[in-house]
């Protein structure tokens, strides 16, 4: 990041922007500059063709010829209009929306960049400008007195460059008083654009490994496998415990799949490292048997930032494998957009899931009776309604050099409601827990400005700008409490928070809630830890 | 200068002396008393269902409520069922909240940049008092004016004045929901042109009805309290309009005419305008569904199935490698 701006140049640059007013040109007549460090590079046309997905081809977004189709005004017209009469969402959003501008200083992209067209409403405007020019009679008749313009070159480019900074993250349509969800809109304009390919690397190419290796990171079957055993050989050297998790087992009790981003790279490795030792701790206590798949080993869904068919055929593996493998239920790892597929989507895509069982916690006995459908659960809620029961021996007193404060992601939070699960679960595990500004937590909580895809590493400035509501949220408990810990629920989050961290809050580090859970949970027959799963002292003290 | 709002104070000024040269100068009562008005009721009534059931014949494919409070979840932990509903009861309850309240509004926070480090959150209930303000008076002037097209007046739109009108001063007595609406417009106004992102976004369609409904109190105002109107005589062509027994009555001042032409130029606006938010925020899949998709499963009416990458596919490509892992395979 040698080239980028300084923290201080960046806030210095967004406050500018707040302070003075919008250009003097109204919107329509502003013209879009595509800007390095906003942007994410242009989709791998080999990724695109893999997936059968439509015009690969190779492109570059800063040059002028996109290489579209020459009918592209007429697909995009049409894809809009097979849209409307496929969407209530998009056609009752595109007409009742007043510009009260309650929405507007609530994204944090807008608050992160002072761009007047990160405000949810003009990013929605952009598109519906096109709706009311070919959709509706007034937009027709008075033209851009009724907020009408034509579809254009200079538009389409808007369009990508604004709906790949909207992170789908649904804040607006928390304070918006008719609950227009801009992140419905984007999902649309995002599937319009994928109708000429126009999609972005860092989504089709995890896309198209997904589809083929069953995860974004495109590890092949042994390789999983390899790399899941050698978080098994770290665990040993810590407990002196030998953990031997199943693969692809059939006939096990459940099913388990989580992000591979958590397999891949710290500090998720550490929460997959916790998944195991619960699961060992669980088989050695009480007989549980959970698989992991190597077929479906993705529990992220990138498709979703692509079409909701590409969601669909990503999202067909999780049922698909656990018939195969005949569990009972399924059990979902800490994700954000995953869940949100899982909660919002997955039945009504790839249901019934008439083949497995209405889940049972068979340690608990207790019936999900929220999960009744899906037969998909979540592990903070497997996990929090085991310690209610008193199933986990715990030792919070493991977690004692952490001051935890709880970043809720997007989706569970605006998108299923799981609010108290983790905090429960943080509570039982830890000694030091502090919450956040109440304006940015839980249903307003602010994204990690990473998300829908945007984890790129060309689009930094826009992600630090975007994460930037976040960080001063944890800056604030950081001064205040002494916070030096961020724990979240969600693989994306700990690819993207501990650089943005380092960017804002360089003292903080971030941390998954089953690696909280496996450090307070005492396994049978482990020797006397003295490190944590990161290979840390436990205690600052002992460092010294 | 912006041009959005000067077009649409430029309309809606031409609008108010439509009727005075119609009226006053060519005489065409009945065009202004009957034709319009029936048109323009005709326009609503048939543009407002022709809307919802445009927006009606598409399908909620997906259950997407936004959810803003803990789901239902294991049973010790507490459910926000309102603002997270996973019961029809919970649904009504929450869009109640919302079309009565504007809960959502009440959540409005306004974003702060200081000098310092930290960006922080004001306290910002205005707008949502100025909407409550505006669109409930707007509904107590629309209840007080069925006086105008009943007979016998029924008693709760009787009550309903003794109580805006309870304030005493002068004769006539105020009635306070015109002025509070007058000065909720304005206000909404105002800030549309005083907060530079409002007025960013704004359109001559977003300025057009707020200078409608500024025009039509004022017209009322001064109705009411300025050019004292022959009320007897207004009552029986309102009357004649409802029983299909239209008349004209001489000696109703033009002013009756301009308030009754704005009116039916606002509603026959209202089906083809940003207006109809009061039909689509019931139809708001974000709003108005429960959150249960995992309990009960949602149709979409459109499944369609997609090409998807099966096992054993996925096995064929990687076979040799995952026996060679010591990974479980279908066939040897
Ligand atoms: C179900 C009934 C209705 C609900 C729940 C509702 C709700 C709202 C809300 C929450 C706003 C945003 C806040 C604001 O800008 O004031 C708004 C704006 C507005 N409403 Fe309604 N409304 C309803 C019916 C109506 C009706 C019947 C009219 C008739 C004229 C109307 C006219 C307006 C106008 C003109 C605005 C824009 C104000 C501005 O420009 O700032 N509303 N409405
Ligand atoms: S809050 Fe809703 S109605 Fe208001 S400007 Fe935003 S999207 Fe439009
Ligand atoms: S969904 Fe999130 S990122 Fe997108 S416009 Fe709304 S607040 Fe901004």
């Amino acid at each position: 990041m040698a080239d980028e701006l300084k923290p201080e140049e960046l806030l210095n640059q967004t406050r500018q922007n707040h302070q003075s007013n919008p250009p003097i040109t109204s919107w329509m007549d502003t013209p879009t500059i595509i800007r390095k460090g906003m942007y994410c590079y242009a989709s791998n046309p080999k990724s695109v063709e893999y997936l059968g997905l439509p015009n690969a081809r190779k492109w570059n977004p800063i040059e002028d010829d996109w290489k579209l189709p020459d009918n592209w005004q007429e697909i995009i017209h049409k894809g809009f209009k097979e849209r409307l009469e496929r969407f209530r969402s998009i056609k009752v959003f595109m007409d009742i929306c007043v510009r009260c501008g309650a929405c507007a200083d609530k994204c944090h992209f807008f608050i992160g960049t002072g761009d007047p067209k990160n405000m949810p409403v003009l990013r929605a405007e952009l598109i519906r400008s096109i709706y009311r020019n070919d959709f509706t009679s007034a937009g027709k008749i008075f033209g851009r007195l009724a907020g009408a313009r034509k579809m254009t070159l200079d538009v389409l480019k808007e369009w990508w460059y604004y709906f790949f900074q909207c992170s789908e993250c649904r804040r607006c349509s928390v304070y918006c008083p008719y609950g227009i969800d801009t992140a419905e809109i984007t999902i649309l304009g995002r599937e319009l654009l994928n109708l000429i390919g126009l999609n972005i690397d860092w989504i089709a190419t995890p896309v198209a490994n997904c589809y083929r290796t069953g995860n974004h990171l495109g590890i092949q079957p042994h390789a999983f496998k390899e790399m899941i055993e050698f978080f098994c050989e770290d665990i040993e050297e810590i407990t002196e415990l030998k953990l031997e998790p199943n693969f692809n087992k059939k006939g096990a009790d459940i099913l388990f799949i989580t992000p591979s981003g958590d397999v891949f790279a710290d500090p998720g490795t550490y929460t997959c490292m916790g998944y195991l030792m619960l699961f060992h701790y669980l088989k050695e206590k009480y007989g549980l048997e959970v698989t992991w798949s190597t077929y479906a080993s993705e529990g992220g869904n990138f498709g979703f930032f692509t079409s909701h068919e590409t969601m669909k055929r990503l999202n067909s593996k999780m049922y698909a494998e656990a018939k195969r493998l005949g569990v009972k239920w399924i059990l979902g790892g800490e994700c954000g957009h995953m869940w949100r597929v899982i909660q919002q989507y997955m039945s009504t895509m790839n249901g019934p899931a008439d083949f497995l069982e209405v889940p049972v916690s068979p340690i608990t006995g207790t019936k999900f009776e929220n999960a009744k459908e899906t037969k998909m659960v979540h592990i903070a809620e497997f996990t929090a309604d085991l310690i209610k029961h008193g199933k986990l021996d715990l030792n919070p007193s493991r977690n004692d050099k952490y001051k935890i404060t709880f970043h809720d992601s997007c989706n569970p939070s605006r998108g299923m409601g799981l609010l108290e699960e983790p905090r429960y679960v943080i509570n039982q595990t830890c000694n030091h827990f502090y919450e956040m500004p109440t304006n940015t937590i839980r249903e307003q909580t602010f994204c990690c400005g990473s998300g829908s895809g945007l984890n790129a590493g060309e689009n930094i400035e826009l992600r630090m700008a975007g994460g930037l509501p976040r960080a001063n949220a944890v800056k604030y408990v950081h001064e205040k409490f002494g916070v030096n810990m961020l724990a979240c629920i969600c693989a994306v989050d700990r690819a993207a928070l501990p650089t943005l961290m380092e960017y804002w809050v360089p003292d903080v580090g971030v941390i998954g809630l089953h690696e909280l859970v496996a450090n307070a949970l005492i396994l049978p027959g482990e020797c006397e830890r003295t490190t944590d799963l990161r290979g840390e002292p436990l205690s600052e003290e002992e460092g010294e | 200068m912006n041009l959005n709002y000067l077009f649409s104070l430029l309309a809606v000024t031409v609008l108010f002396l439509v009727p005075w040269v119609g009226v006053d100068i060519l005489g065409k009562k009945e065009l202004f008393g009957l034709i319009i008005p029936y048109f323009a009721v005709l326009i609503f009534i048939g543009g407002f269902i022709h809307r919802i059931i445009h927006w009606a014949q598409s399908p909620v494919p997906f259950r997407i409520p936004t959810t803003c409070g803990q789901g239902q979840s294991l049973s010790w932990i507490k459910q926000n069922k309102i603002d997270n509903p996973s019961t029809t009861m919970g649904v009504i309850l929450r869009m109640i909240l919302e079309i009565v309240c504007f809960r959502s509004l009440f959540r409005n926070i306004r974003l702060e940049y200081r000098e310092g480090k930290h960006i922080s959150y004001e306290w910002e209930k205005w707008l949502w008092l100025g909407a409550l303000a505006f669109h409930w008076s707007f509904f107590v002037i629309i209840i007080r004016h069925m006086r105008f097209f009943t007979e016998p007046v029924p008693f709760f739109i009787k009550a309903l004045e003794d109580l805006d009108g309870f304030l005493q001063i002068g004769l006539p007595g105020i009635f306070i929901s015109g002025f509070v609406l007058l000065a909720a417009v304005l206000y909404l106004f105002f800030r549309r042109i005083y907060i530079h992102q409002v007025r960013y976004i704004s359109l001559a369609s977003d300025y057009f009805p707020l200078f409608l409904i500024m025009a039509i109190a004022i017209s009322g105002i001064i109705m009411r309290y300025f050019t004292k109107v022959d009320i007897i005589s207004v009552k029986e062509m309102t009357m004649g309009l409802v029983t299909f027994h239209p008349v004209v009555k001489e000696g109703v001042h033009t002013i009756v005419y301009v308030h009754l032409f704005l009116v039916c130029v606002l509603i026959a606006y209202f089906p083809f305008s940003k207006l109809m938010h009061s039909g689509g925020i019931f139809m708001s899949p974000t709003r108005n569904l429960a959150n249960t998709t995992r309990v009960k499963r949602h149709i979409n009416p459109w499944n369609y199935p997609v090409p998807v990458h099966t096992y054993e596919a996925y096995e064929s490509e990687f076979r040799e490698k995952m026996k060679e892992a010591g990974l479980p395979v279908e066939k040897e």
